[in-house]
């Protein structure tokens, strides 16, 4: 008797396979108690540095709580991008390691599974990461991010919305160029920091730079922060526009990963990649 | 069916950029054999079973495995086959039951636990099982792998030097597996191999590739007294030198 359980659908084999996915790297996290300190660490040391830094240099007016708490959620948000994105791009890496991606696309699993998985995968190491930063901004510096209620939920979504489309865009050259291309996984996020608006307003950019930082998604989302934590303003246009951007953008970086992907089938590369 | 063609290769012609790797081949590979691929280094069986798999795109030519174009359909057949190789690892930091209970899932085996249960039982992996991948020998390797290979209970399994560096009685342990699963359940197995003994011993065809075409083919016994030789590896070698005859009988 065979032991393939067909599923009863198409998306019941996806979840399956996808599934599957999330728990080969989910195991990996619970095999190496380091890889799960090491996501928390970063973004707490971030959150201690940038709060003592803040209040140095605010001195102790009355806007003190303001500012720090406009910097520690930029740090925090700005972490959910950066997170985001690593996430991805660095759990289709250690494909790339184990020289396990030919195994994988032996299987039936298929690439938009694998995507869906590095997304799911990417949400749980942000979570871990990101959580523990944010829970120490509140004894140490009286701050709570989750103050800033519902619409922290959707900048959220909108961070990681294009953490995954740049992880799309980086594991696509991954699969183009394979290992020599490592180090712009946690490169590339930076060429949109400074047109993002994380800690400064886009009008503190030069005319011709801002119309870049309008193109991309997070300086909206910034932009947006700002609005609430400052001036009590939901800016709805905003998040409408990040969403919109977003979406536009995780099309593209979709089409450009399929691009490699049957590239890298033509050119016989996913038999060969790792290290 | 036996008889029935599993693997059906007509014209195919592959190219990586300026570099011919597969030259206008076919062939058909019968259910329930043991078909071995032979050649050289660089004669083209990698990429043959590359595209088999459907990792690499042919430039030219069809393929079908299973009665699905690998083109189009390959998710079909690939539900039905599998394939295991010294060259593709598995994730390294987890344990071997970690990495079966992914590849179960992933096949959709269900049940997942007794399946590797039976498995481990059958490989000798039970002492292994909840040991990291990258702690194990070569033999305990080819031993997972071979595991991995078989969790979906393949009606096509592709071998790509299955015994390559292990010790003669690993090899000689994992040839007999080979043969007793072939027997109990019936499956077709492709294997490529530079070990003309195991050919000998286990196969009952055989295609010889050279530069990327299609030697010779034929049972070994066929093959071996078609060149006038005594061993499959002479045969082999006079094919590889260009000393031998041709299918057809006359000098290559």
């Amino acid at each position: 008797m065979s032991p393939i359980d067909a599923p009863g659908s198409v998306l019941g084999g996806t979840l399956q396979r996808s599934g599957a996915l999330v728990l080969r790297y989910l195991y990996l996290l619970k095999g190496s108690w380091p890889r799960i300190l090491e996501l928390a660490y970063w973004p707490s040391i971030q959150i201690v540095l940038w709060g003592l830094i803040s209040k140095h240099f605010f001195g102790h007016s009355s806007a003190v709580v303001e500012a720090t708490g406009a910097l520690l959620a930029a740090v925090l948000l700005w972490d959910v991008l950066f997170r985001g994105q690593l996430g991805y791009s660095i759990s289709f890496l250690e494909e790339l390691w184990s020289r396990n991606l030919g195994q994988l696309f032996i299987s039936p699993l298929r690439p938009h599974e694998f995507v869906l998985a590095l997304i799911a995968i990417s949400l749980v190491r942000t979570l871990v990461g990101v959580i523990p930063a944010a829970v120490l901004a509140i004894p140490l510096y009286g701050y709570s991010i989750f103050d800033l209620g519902l619409p922290l939920l959707a900048f959220f979504v909108n961070l990681m919305m294009t953490g995954w489309a740049l992880g799309l865009l980086v594991t696509a050259l991954l699969l183009r160029v394979g290992l020599g291309a490592e180090s712009v996984v946690w490169m590339a996020l930076f060429l949109i920091a400074p047109t993002s608006a994380i800690y400064y307003p886009v009008s503190v950019l030069p005319d011709w730079l801002q119309i870049v930082a309008w193109a991309l998604p997070p300086a909206y989302v910034f932009e947006g922060m700002r609005g609430i934590l400052f001036d009590g303003v939901l800016r709805l246009d905003f998040l409408g526009a990040a969403f919109a951007l977003n979406l536009g953008y995780l099309l593209l970086g979709a089409c450009v990963f399929m691009a490699a992907f049957y590239s890298a089938r033509r050119r016989g590369l996913l038999h060969q990649a790792g290290e | 069916m036996p008889g029935t063609p599993v693997i059906e290769v007509r014209s195919l012609t592959k190219q990586f950029g300026g570099v011919t790797a597969i030259d206008d081949i076919g062939f058909t590979v019968e259910a329930g054999s043991m078909t071995a691929l032979l050649g050289a280094n660089g004669a083209g069986k990698t990429t043959t079973i590359a595209i088999l798999l459907g990792l690499v795109l042919p430039s030219a030519g069809t393929v079908n495995v299973l009665g699905h174009d690998m083109r189009h359909h390959r998710y079909r057949a690939l539900a039905r086959m599998n394939f295991s190789s010294p060259y593709f690892d598995l994730p390294q930091r987890l344990t071997v039951r970690e990495n079966l209970t992914v590849y179960a899932r992933l096949y959709g085996v269900r049940p997942v636990a007794r399946r590797i249960a039976d498995l481990a039982r059958e490989l000798d992996l039970e002492a292994l099982i909840d040991r990291p991948f990258r702690g194990l020998s070569s033999g305990q390797k080819t031993r997972v792998l071979l595991a991995k290979a078989l969790l979906n209970d393949p009606e096509l399994l592709l071998l790509d030097e299955p015994t390559a560096s292990l010790d003669p009685d690993s090899a000689d342990w994992i040839r007999t597996y080979l043969k007793r699963f072939q027997d109990r359940t019936g499956a077709t197995i492709l294997l490529a191999s530079h070990n003309m003994t195991e050919v000998e011993r286990l196969c009952d065809a055989v295609l010889i590739m050279q530069q990327g075409r299609i030697a010779d083919r034929g049972a070994p016994d066929a093959l071996i007294e078609r060149h006038g030789r005594d061993t499959l590896e002479e045969v082999f070698l006079d094919i590889a030198r260009g000393t031998g005859k041709s299918a057809s009988g006359a000098a290559a």
